[in-house]
Order: structure tokens, then sequence, then C-alpha cells
């Protein structure tokens, strides 16, 4: 991935989600803790496995009855995953399976270690495979059939996003030190960062501006919380309007103490040197007070 | 030609910092179950269930009404999901009453709710994606510099933040359901509180909660109970990024509250209203709203504030129940609002009820101050 | 419907040009085109009601829907909602919204892009978060069981992807899908070809009620019924062999009242076409996705409201009397809804 408009970016919540299972999903999973497999019983009498707070008919609450169930039971679908993913509970070739637990009503969905996909289908009798360090978790359970395996790793959301389109222009303008903007032909507003749309008039912008790295500060906030984008604490996080723009864009203002940033001031883009510009906005430190009489706003 | 609709259940969860004796199921159900004993009905004579919440980054499930669709009753039934950022819970009651309205069904559930604990609400709000440069550190952060903007506008003193985060967390303490119950909340302790974005302080900022709100929607020919009438429902959106937009007082705020004035009869919102429930995150936003709905002149919202005019024994009282500063899951908590604004009008909100309340305004909004819900609610059938 | 429905119809629906990989357009940079499209169809600049679905989490982060609003000329403000669910759903909301009778007019919008994520572990997160998530259970996997407790014959299923690419590469909005199927499995019993290819897109559409729509569209597709059902979630506690919300909503929507011309259905697996036919319980004559259907461009979150509009744009173009357009959601069809449109 050479492009230096393309980047990865992920969504990972830092050591997973924290979640409490309330009293019926904490049962079913403190008995798997145990090496016990439990169901639940509805009002009519039929076995939830695994256990859940209700009778997905009809939403009403199960009874306080836990029958335990299995240890085996019975493969009523299942499919091959011939090449596993790093999510998977097992990291060899294994079949996904509905499971018929032995004096359950419902399935559960669990992985069968088969070793070969002749060697699963429905009718087969699967037994449980269980971790040896249990925690309660549904993965307590490795998988069904005879071998011991593996753990999962949490689920972590990886994607590759591209600055296409408008913010590709603005990001090549920034490159070369110039704030690219866009003019709507309809209402004649300058919009800066460069973008397709006007968003009052919905229609296309084709005219692109280059507009002065000079502007106003209309408003701000000083923040007292860290951030790992701004240098230190307090930091101004200001709306800059731009000279010959219509709107304000938000940007980090410095080379003042915090608490001297007025409503009205007029700053400048503090650029990093030449040669280390990237198509980035990383390439602004942050705008820096002119020292120019502060605008009536 | 639109039919009536009424509340004839509410049903909340206490909000806490995390509820972790529950399942995100068991959350939601607690809500249902409580708004359907409320009306007095089970699962079995709802029509269809509305759903909303806010980024499901929050718990990482995604469109998680696939996995609590049997957990509120609605195997075999219609079931949506709204999400229009902090709007959505009065987003959700909305698009449910609009299911009654249209005369589509009789009896719809709505519920909303967040479990901000199974993760961190600064963490998943701010989701720093590449090439974007914006340095906004939560909601906070955002919204500091409109306050800043409203102050230098109306020239308001300083401490009507703190006037109005004392007057909520004090109705709090009236609310048995309320995350912010603080024994002793005077001005000074507010004001002994670090700035967190200045000008907000941190007895200025709404907390972070776990929690669940749901009600029940009927129509005229099914309602049971005490209802409490619609008499007006609008939502507005305004784009973020418009050139000249007012993000002290957004145009979208002010053209919902004429729509839904104009609905319900109401020409002078600060007589003829008897209670508001208002999405106030940081207090500023009081006076703020006070001017964008029409309760007070521009530049005059902080004056009423300062009057006492919106405490529980003022003229006009605004979140009795504490409101967003006292608690805030942040998907229920619009629908709160709504639901709490119904609960005036049946005579049912308890400690914090406004004596003979007949009309009553829910609001919410959300995003960059763009998205707006609101409805009124009314004793009397419309 | 419980009561007499005012007289919506489908007037105006546009499509990206579906794309396999990411093209480097923003959200709002994908609709724009679509957005104005529907505009010039009907002249329209401002409509009684917006309402727009999409995903957080193919985006990446919280409120991707809240940039697409400067794409749609929200100004003076709108009256607008939006769903996390398929852009079908939000026409549904539309339609109702334009059951009160005080608006004539309604936007509807769907986007996404699959292509910057992972979309098969993506959907894992939409699963029961304490006993399925945790699995790693994926999209692909979990459509493999449903094919599994089916028993859905090789053949069938080869007929029906290739019938699908042959339809798609008569479509300029969807993917050009090689002839040839590739050998192999994916998760047995699917093979690739069996499964809805990576897609980018959006698509809009206008409604219009009564009188309006006729002023508006020559050949108005009129919505004579609307219905979505939900069943319960976890997979072991469903006949995933059949589908009982896609039958409840079709019988709701009254598809067997009458002929079905045409019936674009959301089979984002090829299995999933026999189980969805069955449900609805169509017709031999049925020509069924004679687009080519999700599995020649699947752009997620609009790839149902596409279904809605290629039905609504057999009537508009007069080669159909009477059609069905079908979406669905959640894991194995778990929530499916279904339209009938006719002349």
């Amino acid at each position: 991935m050479s492009d230096p408009l393309t980047a990865e970016h992920v969504l990972e919540f830092p050591g997973g989600y924290t979640r409490s299972t309330g009293p019926v999903i904490g049962r079913f999973l403190t008995e798997l803790r145990a090496g016990r497999i439990v169901g639940v019983r509805t009002a009519d009498g039929r076995v939830l496995v695994p256990a859940l707070e209700y009778d997905p008919a009809t939403g009403d609450a199960v009874t306080g009855e836990y029958v335990e169930v299995g240890p085996a039971g019975t493969v009523t679908a299942s499919a091959w995953v011939a090449e596993p993913r790093p999510g998977h509970p097992l990291d060899r070739p294994f079949a996904w399976a509905m499971i018929k637990l032995d004096g359950a009503d419902t399935a559960l969905v669990h992985a069968v270690d088969a070793g070969n996909p002749k060697a699963v289908a429905p009718g087969t009798r699967v037994w449980p495979v269980w971790r040896g360090e249990r925690s309660g978790h549904i993965t307590d359970l490795a998988c069904f059939a005879p071998e011991v395996t593996r753990i999962v790793s949490p689920v972590r959301v990886p994607y590759t996003l591209q600055a296409g389109g408008a913010l590709r222009v603005f990001l090549e303008g920034i490159r070369r030190g110039v704030f690219v903007g866009g003019r709507c032909a309809s209402c004649g507003k300058v919009y800066v960062p460069y973008r397709l749309s006007c968003p009052e008039c919905g229609i296309a912008i084709g005219e692109q501006v280059e507009l002065p790295d000079t502007g106003t500060v209309t408003t701000f906030a000083i923040n007292n919380l860290p951030d790992p984008r701004a240098p230190e604490v307090p930091f101004v996080s200001a709306y800059v309007l731009l000279d010959r723009s219509d709107v304000p864009v938000i940007a980090l203002v410095g080379g003042i103490p915090a608490h001297e940033v007025r409503q009205g001031m007029r700053v400048k883009a503090a650029w990093v040197p030449e040669s280390e510009r990237t198509a980035s906005m990383a390439n602004i430190r942050w705008f820096a007070p002119t020292g120019e009489p502060d605008v009536e706003l | 030609m639109a039919e009536r609709c009424a509340v004839i259940g509410v049903g909340q969860t206490r909000y806490t910092t995390k509820r972790r004796d529950v399942s995100i199921a068991g959350l939601v159900r607690e809500a249902a179950l409580r708004a359907l004993e409320d009306a007095g009905l089970t699962f079995k004579d709802l029509d269809a269930v509305v759903i909303g919440k806010a980024p499901d980054l929050f718990e990482g499930v995604m469109m998680p009404e696939a996995y609590l669709a049997d957990a509120l009753g609605a195997a075999g039934k219609p079931m949506l999901r709204v999400h229009t950022a902090g709007s959505v819970g009065g987003s959700t009651a909305l698009v449910g009453a609009g299911l009654i309205q249209s005369g589509v069904h009789e009896r719809v559930l709505v519920v909303g709710f967040e479990k901000q604990s199974e993760s961190n609400a600064t963490w998943a709000l701010s989701t720093h994606l590449p090439f974007s440069s914006s340095l906004v550190v939560g909601a906070g952060g955002y919204f500091a510099p409109h306050i800043r903007e409203y102050m230098r506008r109306s020239g308001a003193p300083g401490h009507v933040g703190a006037l109005v985060a004392v007057k909520d967390r004090l109705n709090a303490l009236k609310n048995p359901y309320a995350h912010l119950r603080i024994p002793g909340i005077d001005r000074a302790m507010v004001e002994s509180t670090p700035m967190l974005w200045e000008p907000i302080r941190y007895l200025e900022s709404c907390p972070s909660s776990d929690g669940a709100c749901a009600i029940v929607l009927s129509s005229e020919q099914a309602a049971t109970g005490t209802p409490a009438w619609v008499h007006g429902t609008a939502m507005r959106s305004e784009p973020l990024s418009r050139a000249g937009r007012d993000t002290v007082s957004p145009q979208a705020g002010k053209d919902c509250a004429a729509d839904v004035y104009r609905q319900a009869g109401v020409t002078d919102p600060r007589r003829q209203i008897d209670v508001a429930e208002v999405y106030v995150p940081f207090s500023w936003y009081e006076p703020m709203w006070l001017e964008n709905l029409g309760f007070a002149a521009e530049g005059e919202g902080w004056k009423v504030t300062e009057s006492g005019a919106t405490a529980l024994d003022g003229d006009i009282p605004w979140n009795p129940s504490g409101g967003v500063l006292s608690s805030n899951p942040i998907g229920a908590s619009g629908l709160i609002r709504f639901a709490e604004a119904a609960l005036q009008v049946r005579g049912m909100a308890g400690e914090h009820q406004v004596d003979g309340a007949r009309l009553a305004l829910g609001h919410a909004y959300g995003g960059g101050a763009q998205f707006f819900a609101m409805w009124i609610v009314g004793r009397e059938k419309p | 419907m419980s009561r007499v429905a005012r007289e919506v119809a489908i007037v105006a629906f546009a499509q990206t040009r579906h794309t396999a990989h990411d093209t480097g357009l923003s959200e709002p940079e994908l609709i724009l085109p679509v957005i104005e499209e529907v505009k010039a169809l009907t002249g329209q600049k401002r409509f009684g009601f917006t309402c727009s679905g999409s995903c957080d989490y193919l985006a990446g982060a919280p409120f991707s829907f809240v940039s697409a609003l400067d794409a749609v000329g929200a100004w003076p403000p709108i009256s607008e909602s939006h769903v996390e669910m398929d852009g079908a759903w939000a026409l549904y909301e539309a339609w109702v919204r334009l059951q009160h009778g005080d608006v004539d007019t309604a936007l509807v919008y769907g986007f996404g892009k699959s292509s910057q994520g992972d979309l098969r572990a993506i959907m894992t997160l939409q699963l029961d978060p304490y006993y399925l998530a945790p699995l790693g259970l994926d999209q692909l996997s979990y459509a493999a069981l449903q094919a599994s407790a089916l028993g859905a014959g090789r053949a069938e299923l080869d007929a029906i992807a290739r019938r699908s690419r042959a339809d798609g590469r008569r479509n300029p909005y969807a993917l050009d899908l090689p002839e040839e199927l590739p050998d192999g499995y994916a998760v047995e019993p699917l093979k690739a070809s069996d499964v809805a290819p990576i897609t980018d897109g959006a698509a809009a559409v206008v409604l219009a009620a009564g009188d309006r729509a006729r002023e508006l569209c020559a050949t108005p597709a009129w919505i004579t019924g609307i219905a979505h059902r939900i069943e319960p979630h976890y997979l072991g506690l469903r006949d995933l062999s059949r589908s009982p919300s896609a039958a409840d909503a079709g019988r709701a929507a009254g598809v067997g009242k009458g002929p079905v011309d045409v019936a674009e259905l959301h089979a984002q697996f090829a299995h999933e076409e026999p189980i969805l036919r069955r449900a609805l319980d169509l017709p031999d004559d049925t020509v069924i996705n004679p687009s080519g259907g999700p599995l020649a461009a699947n752009p997620v979150m609009a790839a149902g409201l596409i279904r809605l509009g290629e039905a609504a744009r057999r009537i508009h173009d007069g080669s159909a009397r009477r059609t069905v357009g079908h979406a669905a959601s959640g894991p194995c069809l778990q929530h499916n809804l279904v339209t009938v449109l006719e002349a």
C-alpha cells in the first residue's frame, strides 16, 4: 500500500468490550465454566440451549428451572470451513454445526473439529471438547469432537480507507502548502476543505479556489483533557475562518498561551518545513497569532 | 388524516455508571416490561417494536435489533431500528408515534437504550479516521466553542451555567431513576470542579450512563389506563457544514419548534406549556434552548434561567426529572425526555411532578446540534 | 395494514454504477449523483420527508449518516430520519410517514461501501454477543449452515449463480462477473459463486402519494402492499430451511392476491432464493431478479432498496404490471420486508 492517501484504520476497543451477562446467560456460562451444559425450561416445558432470559416465541420470561443436557448431541446441520479465518474457534479446517444436545429442544451453534467434511453431517453424534482453562465464555467449549484445540481472539475490525474525491484534491493542496476550497456556483459560498457538493444547495461544486493561510478565530474551546494529537494540556481547538472562505475549519491554535486566545483574533497557519510535507494535515502544526488587530465579529 | 396517538405506558431502568447485573437484553427488557406493566399489557398485545440507540460502537453489537428481536417480544412482528445521533431517543418515539398516527398499527413498543459501560463513550465517539484532522475531543469539546459564542453574543454572566447544573441535580434528588444524585449540591460545589473544555466545567456536563427507557403507544381505540395524548410531532435536520450555519441557535431547532407548536396550537410556549423536558447535556444549553425554542427572546434566555423560572417551583419548569445532566444513557436520553413529558401530563411523575401539568414538551437534539425531534403531549385529547 | 392505506407510489429510482472496489469517493460523494438523478427525474428539489439507511460499521466510524446529509441540500432544514438498516426500511418508514396525509413526497436513500472492511467479519458483530459473536461465526459460515439445513442441490445453486451473472452482465449498474463459475467451496456447501460479491454503491427512490404521484411520473409503481416481519435471532432456535418471517411479510403484503410478473429478491446467497421463493409462494412463471440481483451487485445497506427500485422500474418501463420487491436483514434471513407494486 504505497499510496500515501490510502491508509489502514482499525476499530478496536482496547481490551475488549466488558459485557455483563445478567442472571440467565450468567448461569449458563457459569455452568460451562464448571464443565456442564445446561438449558433453561420455558413455561411450556421446552428446554432452551443455550439459555435465554425469555421464550423467543412469546417474549415471556423463562422459568427458573435449569436442566443439564448433553454432554453429547446430534448435528442437525453443518457447514464446512476449508479456510478458517482469524476470528474462528479453530485454526484448521472445521465444520460449523447446529447441535441438538441430548435433552434440549433447540440446537446450539458451535464448531466441530471433524478433520474432513465427510466426517460431519446431519445425524452425526458429537461430544464437547472443553478448554482446560475455563472462564465462563461460550468458547469454554473449545469445539465439539475429540481433539483439544486453541482459543479465540477478540473480534477486531480492520478497514482500508482512501482519501479519494474532494479530500484527495484538498490534501494534495496541503502537500503544496495551499488550502484548496470550492465555490458553489449557485450561492457563491466558498467551502474549505474543497468538497464536491454544496450542503445548502445540494448541487455539485466544480470551481476550485486557492485560499490564503490566514484567517480569524470565530470561537474556540480550551481543552484540559489530554489528547494524543495535541502537544500539551491545555490546548485550544478553534474555529478558524480562513480569509475569502465562508465556513470555518476546526484547528489547533498555538504559539500563544491558551488563556490569551480571543474570539476575533487573527491567525496564520504554521507549516512544517517544506522538506517534511506530505499530503496530510500534519503539515500544519497549528494556527498562530499574526499580531494584527482583532476583527469585530 | 392522522389518527390520535396516546402514551399509555412508561418504563425506565435506574440509570447508573455500570449496570453489571444485567445483560443487554436484560437491560432493555427491564424497561420494556415496566412500560407494559404500566399499560396493563403484555408482549402479545403489541403490533410492532421500534428500537433506537446511538452508535453501535458503544456495545460493539452491530444493528442490535437482530439480536434483541425476541427479547422484546418482536418475533413474528415488524421491528425498526432508528439512529439519528443524540436525538435518536426522540426520533424513535416519533417513528413509533407515526406507526399509530398513520393507522398502520394499534399498539407499538418504543425502546431506547445504551450500555456505555461495555466500552467507553469517549473512545466510541473519537475513533479517529485517517486523513481527518478534526481536533474535537468528545461531545464537550465539540459544544464548548458554541457555548462560548453564546456567552459572547448574549453577554450572559459566567455563573448561569452553574445555576442550571445545581437546579437539575436538585431535581434529580426527587427522581428515583436518576443517575447523579449529589446531596448538598450547590453553586460553590459546581464552580469548584475543574474546567474540562473551557467554558464547560466537570459538573456542568452530563454523566455517562447505562440504562433503558420504554414507552407503549396506542391508538385511541386501543388505549388503556391513563393516556398522555400526542398533540404534535416534528423532526428537522440541517447540514453540518453549511456556510453561515448558526451553531448557537440552529434554524432546524427553530423550525422544528414552530412546526410542533403549530400542530398543538401553541403560540406562547412560556405561558401555554406547563413543563418541558429538554435535552440539556451541558448546562449552558438551557439558556440557549430557551431562546431557540421561543421561551425567551434572543439574548434573554440566561435571564429566564437566572430568575428561577425553570426550577421545579418556577412558572415554566425545565427538566424536573433532572434531565440529561443527571442521567445520560445516550440512545435513551431523548426518549427519557419524551417519556418524562408524558409522565407529567399523566400526573404520574411522583416527587418531581409539576402540579397541574396539562401540556408538556419533550425535546431531543443530536449531531452537531443539527438533528431535532420534539413532541407535545397533553392530558386532554387534541 | 389495519386500515385502507393512502395510495403511494415509487415515482423515481436511481442507483450508482456499482463497483467491486473502493473508488475513493466518500459516502456523500457516492450519494450525490443518485440524489441529483431522482431530483431531475421528478423535477423536485424539496421533499416532504427524507429517510436514509446505512451502517456505521461499514464506514468504520460512528455517525456515518451525518455527512451524507451534506449531499441532500437540506436547506432550509428538512424533516428527516435515519435507520441503521438497509434503505428498504427507510422506504418503509417514509411510506408510513406519507400515510399521515400532511406530506405528499418523500426521498429515500441507502448507501454502503463494503470494500473498506472485511464484510464476513463485520457481519459477525450483528450476532448474539454472548453465544455467537465470540465464536467468530462469520457471515459466509452462517449462510453455509443455512444452505446445509436447506439441503439445496448443487445444480440448482449453480443455475441461480449463472442466471444472476448473465443478467448482471446485461445490467449496466451491476458488476461484470465471468460466465465461468469458479471451482471449489468457500464454506461447504457454498461455493464462491453462491456468494454476493463485495460491492460499493448507493441508491435513491422518490415516493409520492395520490395525484402527486401521477403528476411526477407517467407510470407510477403503486405500493399496494408493504410489510416486514422479524423472527427469533439465535440460529439454533430456528428451522433455517424456511423463512417464516418472509412468509408472514409476504402474506401481509398480499403477494398471493394476483400474478407476479417479476420478483426482485434480496438473496445474498444462492440458496436464499429457493427459501424465499417458497416463503413468498411465488408462481413458477415469475421472473426472479432480472437485474442480476445481489449475486451480481450487492452494495450493502442499499441492496434491499435497489430490489424495491428494480421492481418499480419494471412498472415504470411498462414491462411488468405487478411486481414484488424484497429486502432482508439479520443473519440467515431473520428479518424480511416485502413490497407489492402494481401499474
